[in-house]
């Protein structure tokens, strides 16, 4: 357990007065129901894309992703280098237009003016679902982590990260998320980099660390370079610890679960949609970009220095029941190893702030399509703004107490990265098709959509049904199905066959139903939600460093440059 | 007109950055023996006072600007 000094304390209480300072100071800017949940679409574009990745910056990804830091090394790096600045980059430059033109609320209302009623009703079912999932799971990881490192209270842990979230939220509606978010995005940064640069100095820089994750990988039956390196171990799945093979890699985890989440996913997609113009909304993802490809040195690298120095110093991460290392708590253990007093009251206040931001962008995403598409949808259509806007303010208060009912249900996994992508795979994995098809092929109907939609979201399920990880028995690590008809070598492999078997499914569906279908939208309806059917945007007049295509470009070749040198 | 978010990170990070240097200064130089040796408080706290400095310039002149011109309308450069 941890002992912080008055100077810690100082630097949380400081923190979270600020974090509801800010919430204060915003309260006077909400006046309608598009004030609180879509920032009256006035944010410019820096705000919007570092929000745009600090609201996804929740638990799974600085526990997540240091925890898969130590379990796989540096092939965690694809989920970024692979997986999300590409979407990234496409988000931006080619669907922001159909998002942010068609001046749709959210992603449900989108799917109901491309499509029809009942694909908005299914997306914003299973959407509502997953993001109190999701906000639950950052609650969960909050409060346990804070019991084990610092011996408070679970409950009270629960209780204080809701009543702040619920604060700011509640005074300043999306706004306040989104500059609350910006603020973490600064606070995690700069309370991290102390660590790497520390655990690097002691291991020697990188090449002291790759020598010790040598020993790392072949202690553990692979080849030296399996912890250190990201693409050389990719020809066979038994070849790297992550037991993946580069098939299923790049088209798993990159094409279809990361294009999945980050071209879809409201959570992210809000915060493009509250940019102040169009211009500012494709810039969004693209100015995330750029933070985001650096982040694997901030998340993951902390891991990776955590098993290194576990394996080489015989002891170092604690031990679950079965004796592998707890993977989790690599980073928090690296936090109380190398921070004194003070730097360590900064590098926990990021921390907590990480669980926050994660649950405060599910909590303004829940909110949005509960009102919007739910309940102004089938409850209760007609009434004046302002009673959406105190629906607004009551779907929060609820979102919040449905997270904790979440957190208290939250206790199965050991990696809670495989939990979510878990999730990812049954309901975005398929959406992503029904998008690309929606957005890029006018001829798609609605009945394609939802019945591709359903089809997707079914075949993962069966596929997850009829498979085993290795070493699993059957349950919710999948073989509920009665017969397990093949064994992956490990659950990342699994999930990634599962979002291909659930895109592909979704996205044949939907072409065949579509072309046996009548279509229920004219030409005239779909302009400006398909792409052949809209005006080009043109980056004219722009300079180059705001003209979204020239940044995704930049984008894109400062990515392979990583890949190339980490490869 | 909103908040210049600018101004609570400054505000923030400046005040980071001035306890961690004053700590540092005090503290008892044990504490660093986690850290390599290095006090790490005092480098940490110039660095955030650094940013955090930065950001107040920064938006502190965007106010005045936003005073002095107040029909200017370029949204890219004050939220």
């Amino acid at each position: 357990m941890m002992r912080l000094g008055w100077v810690d304390y100082t630097v949380m209480v400081l923190y979270f007065t600020f974090v509801l300072g800010i919430g204060w100071m915003l309260r006077r800017s909400v006046r309608s129901s598009e004030d609180f949940f879509l920032s009256g679409r006035s944010i410019p574009a820096w705000i919007a894309g570092l929000a745009f990745i600090s609201a996804n910056l929740g638990a799974q990804e600085v526990i997540g992703m240091g925890a898969s830091g130590a379990k796989y090394g540096m092939m965690t790096s694809h989920f970024y280098w692979v997986g999300a600045i590409p979407a990234m980059v496409f988000v931006g430059i080619f669907m922001m237009p159909f998002y942010y033109g068609s001046r749709a609320r959210s992603v449900p209302e989108y799917l109901k003016l491309r499509f029809d009623e009942k694909t908005r009703g299914f997306n914003a079912m299973t959407f509502a679902v997953m993001t109190v999932f999701s906000s639950g799971i950052s609650m969960y990881a909050f409060a346990k982590l804070l019991e084990l490192l610092l011996g408070w209270n679970f409950h009270a842990s629960v209780l204080l990260s809701a009543v702040i979230v619920l604060g700011y939220i509640f005074l300043g509606g999306l706004t306040s998320a989104i500059y609350n978010e910006v603020l973490q995005f600064f606070l995690i940064v700069l309370g991290f980099l102390p660590l790497v640069l520390l655990g690097l100095k002691d291991v020697g820089g990188w090449a002291g660390l790759s020598a010790k994750l040598a020993t790392v990988a072949t202690n553990a039956g692979y080849p030296a370079g399996a912890w250190s390196e990201s693409w050389r171990h990719l020809d066979s799945a038994a070849a790297n610890p992550m037991g993946v093979e580069w098939f299923s890699m790049v088209m798993g985890l990159g094409f279809v679960l990361s294009f999945g989440y980050w071209c879809t996913d409201f959570l992210v997609v809000q915060r493009a949609m509250a940019a102040d113009s169009m211009a500012a909304a494709r810039r969004t993802p693209l100015v995330a970009a750029f933070p985001k490809m650096l982040f694997p040195f901030l998340v993951i690298l902390p891991g990776m220095l955590a098993i290194a120095l576990h394996v080489t110093r015989g002891t170092f991460l604690p031990l679950e029941s079965d004796g592998t290392p707890n993977y989790n708590l690599a980073v928090p253990v690296m936090l109380g190893h190398y921070l004194p007093s003070g730097v360590l009251g900064l590098g926990l206040t990021a921390l907590m702030a990480s669980f926050m931001s994660g649950m405060a962008g599910n909590v303004t995403a829940f909110n949005t399509v509960w009102t919007y598409d739910i309940y102004q949808s089938y409850l209760r259509p007609g009434q004046s703004d302002a009673h959406y806007l105190r629906m607004g303010h009551a779907a929060t208060v609820f979102g919040i107490i449905l997270s904790g009912a979440a957190a208290y249900a939250t206790t199965r996994f050991n990696n809670i990265m495989d939990m979510l992508q878990l999730v990812f795979a049954f309901v975005n994995a398929p959406l992503f098709a029904t998008f690309l098809l929606g957005m890029f092929w006018r001829r798609t109907t609605g009945h394609g959509a939802f019945f591709g939609l359903l089809t997707g979201t079914a075949a993962a399920a069966i596929q997850h049904g009829l498979t085993l990880p290795h070493g699993a028995t059957p349950g919710l690590k999948g073989g509920f199905l009665g017969a397990v008809v093949h064994t992956y070598p490990s659950e990342m492999a699994q999930n990634f066959w599962s979002a291909i078997f659930a895109w592909t499914a979704c996205f044949t569906t939907t072409i065949v139903i579509s072309l046996l279908t009548r279509r229920t939208k004219s030409d005239q309806d779909l302009k400006g939600l398909v792409y052949s059917l809209t005006p080009r945007q043109t980056d004219h007049g722009l300079p180059w460093y705001k003209a979204p295509v020239t940044l995704g470009v930049i984008a894109l070749g400062l990515t392979l440059v990583l890949n190339i040198i980490f490869r | 007109m909103k908040l210049d978010l600018r101004l609570p990170i400054g505000l923030l990070f400046t005040t980071y950055g001035g306890l961690f240097v004053v700590f540092g200064l005090t503290s008892d130089h044990a504490i660093y023996a986690r850290s390599l040796g290095i006090n790490v408080n005092l480098w940490w706290g110039l660095v955030l006072l650094v940013f955090g400095a930065g950001m107040l310039v920064v938006s502190l002149r965007a106010t005045r600007q936003g005073v002095s011109n107040p029909s200017r309308t370029d949204s890219t450069s004050t939220p």
